[in-house]
């Protein structure tokens, strides 16, 4: 980034990244604003606009507009142990508060990361996994859904294995991304597991366009994903009547 | 600032006017139907009507709106529409448009303002006009308003069947009257006239709905299978969002050809199908139910909750319209029967 003074954000805020003549999506900034030089999006090739940005080679100019949303309160989680579950592309915006935690390692107490995929060729960040898994006070727990030749970490669904790890919430706080029904059923199993719902984050996802709360189109109940999320508490969306 | 009369004839002299100055929207004919389109002659424009069939909100948030033009040559150049050179006048809206677009203001206005929008509402004056006969499915004093509420207006008319009282509510309806030679001051009597005509306007409203309560109502019924008989009819065409005043969902998309093209922002519908559509197919709002309790509770919960408006002007147009006769005012007025 040049002129990076400009640009200022914090771990969970998202960007609308577009392509002239394609269109623009909004997308959690998947890197911490601790990394001076670089903002990171990650993109999975799914429609028009993210088949378009796959495409696009270094040196190509896109589109950026934000920081939009709320953020993770990470600087009020001092002290806590983090459980970050992510499950498929749900792992770019725990990436940032990852990253976050790391540069700030002495603040903050054990990791655990729980992140699968359907395949092992899903699985995001397999690099930077395979070196954290080097430090003795954080914990990674790769899964993928089915059955794989030569996978060797479990194998079952993402809340399975947060099951199977039953992390302590004792001075904990969890933070889950991942598709709907994952996030549900990891919800359910963190409450099972003795967490509250003011110990529980999400973000959340949904269709965008303005990005800044007028186009009526990502709300959930009363509020919008865009401007008074993505970042929202268990307790918060317990709160909430609204479709997400 | 003194209240004014004038006579039906001379409207034409006062469109002619405000012709010279200002762009001009009104009501016009046009088939079998009212509408608001721009005014270039003073033939155009009509005052007997009863609703316009579109809302003016397209005035201000028009139905397509180029954003930004671009065109990718050795470098990339983009540009935004010009702003509007003259101040537009909207004349001849009802209370409830009114009030509508001061509801919008809470949306595009504020935070992170809407320079489109701004552009044209902030220098915008408008001329009203009393609903002498509201029509059948009209129940704007239900919802906060009146035939006659002059809240939104700069000038408010109403109709005293040879002339129009004029209200001047703002410097800006002030200085709109300048140079027009065709006022004389109201009388007392005059006055009186005009109260007889807004007491029989309020009565004309035969159609009520009580929303006390209705937020808390809503948050209790939100899981009744209630939804699901209302949503039965619904065939997601979205007239209702269409013509609805307060309605403002848009989406944004992009057109291009050869090496240049258009940001463009399109009026959209909350009752589609595709609306809240995510690529990878998961739909948050995948059923008629979903979308049909998601409208209502727009209208009546979200927006009281967050812009501290009801999101429901009365205007009755989604009720005259709706192809299978889905009724809001009894939707309003069921739900408080609803048990859980």
């Amino acid at each position: 980034m040049k002129n990076e003074e400009r640009f200022v954000f914090k771990p969970g805020q998202c960007v609308m990244v577009g392509l002239l003549g394609v269109g623009e999506c909004m997308f959690a900034i998947a890197s911490s604003p601790t990394k001076k030089k670089y903002l990171e999006i990650s993109v999975m090739k799914q429609g028009k606009v993210t088949t378009a940005l796959h495409n696009c080679k270094p040196g190509d100019h896109v589109g950026i507009r934000g920081p939009y949303g709320n953020n993770f309160p990470v600087d009020a989680w001092g002290g806590k142990n983090l459980v970050l579950i992510g499950g498929g592309i749900g792992q770019a915006p725990l990436r940032p508060v990852l990253q976050y935690v790391l540069d700030n390692r002495k603040k903050y107490g054990t990791i655990h990361i729980f992140y699968g995929a359907r395949t092992s060729q899903d699985l995001c960040y397999k690099n930077e996994f395979a070196q954290l898994e080097k430090h003795d006070d954080i914990n990674v727990f790769l899964s993928v859904d089915k059955e794989e030749f030569g996978w060797k970490g479990f194998t079952g669904f993402v809340p399975g294995n947060l099951m199977r790890i039953h992390p302590s919430a004792k001075d904990s706080i969890a933070i889950t991304c991942g598709p709907p029904v994952m996030i549900k059923r990891v919800i359910d199993v963190l409450i099972n597991l003795g967490f509250s719902e003011k110990q529980i984050f999400t973000t959340l996802e949904m269709r965008m366009k303005c990005g800044i709360g007028k186009c009526g189109r990502c709300n959930v109940g009363p509020l919008y994903v865009c401007k008074d999320g993505p970042v929202f508490s268990v307790e918060q969306l317990q709160r909430i009547k609204g479709e997400r | 600032m003194k209240n004014s009369i004038i006579k039906k004839h001379q409207i034409p002299d006062f469109i002619q006017h405000l012709l010279q100055g200002y762009t001009l929207w009104g009501p016009v004919h046009e088939d079998t139907i009212s509408i608001y389109r721009q005014i270039n002659s003073p033939e155009q424009m009509t005052l007997e009507f009863q609703k316009c069939k579109i809302p003016p909100k397209e005035i201000v948030f028009p139905q397509t709106e180029t954003l930004m033009r671009f065109r990718k040559e050795k470098n990339v150049t983009v540009e935004t529409p010009p702003l509007p050179k003259k101040t537009t006048v909207i004349f001849g809206i009802r209370p409830c448009d009114a009030k509508s677009l001061q509801l919008f203001d809470t949306v595009f206005l504020g935070d992170c303002e809407d320079p489109y929008y701004a552009s044209k509402r902030k220098t915008m004056i408008s001329v009203g006009l009393t609903c002498s006969t509201p029509s059948e499915n009209c129940f704007c004093s239900s919802v906060g308003g009146n035939p006659d509420d002059s809240r939104g207006f700069d000038i408010l008319l109403t109709d005293l069947t040879d002339t129009y009282y004029v209200e001047i509510l703002t410097e800006k309806g002030e200085e709109l009257l300048k140079g027009f030679k065709g006022c004389t001051p109201a009388t007392n009597q005059d006055s009186q006239k005009k109260n007889e005509v807004c007491q029989r306007a309020k009565k004309g409203i035969t159609r009520q709905v009580s929303v006390k309560n209705i937020e808390t109502i809503l948050d209790d019924i939100f899981d009744s299978s209630y939804w699901e008989t209302i949503a039965q009819r619904c065939i997601g065409c979205g007239i209702c969002t269409f013509l609805c005043p307060t309605c403002h969902c848009f989406d944004i998309q992009d057109e291009t050809a050869q090496n240049k093209g258009a940001r463009v922002r399109i009026w959209d519908s909350c009752m589609y199908q595709e609306y809240s559509c995510q690529a990878s197919g998961y739909n948050p709002r995948a059923t008629q139910m979903n979308r049909v309790r998601n409208r209502v509770y727009h209208k009546f919960n979200y927006l009281p909750k967050t812009n501290q408006v009801l999101g429901c002007v009365g205007c009755g147009r989604c009720i005259d319209e709706c192809p299978v006769h889905i009724d809001i005012i009894e939707i309003i007025g069921h739900a408080q029967e609803v048990k859980q």
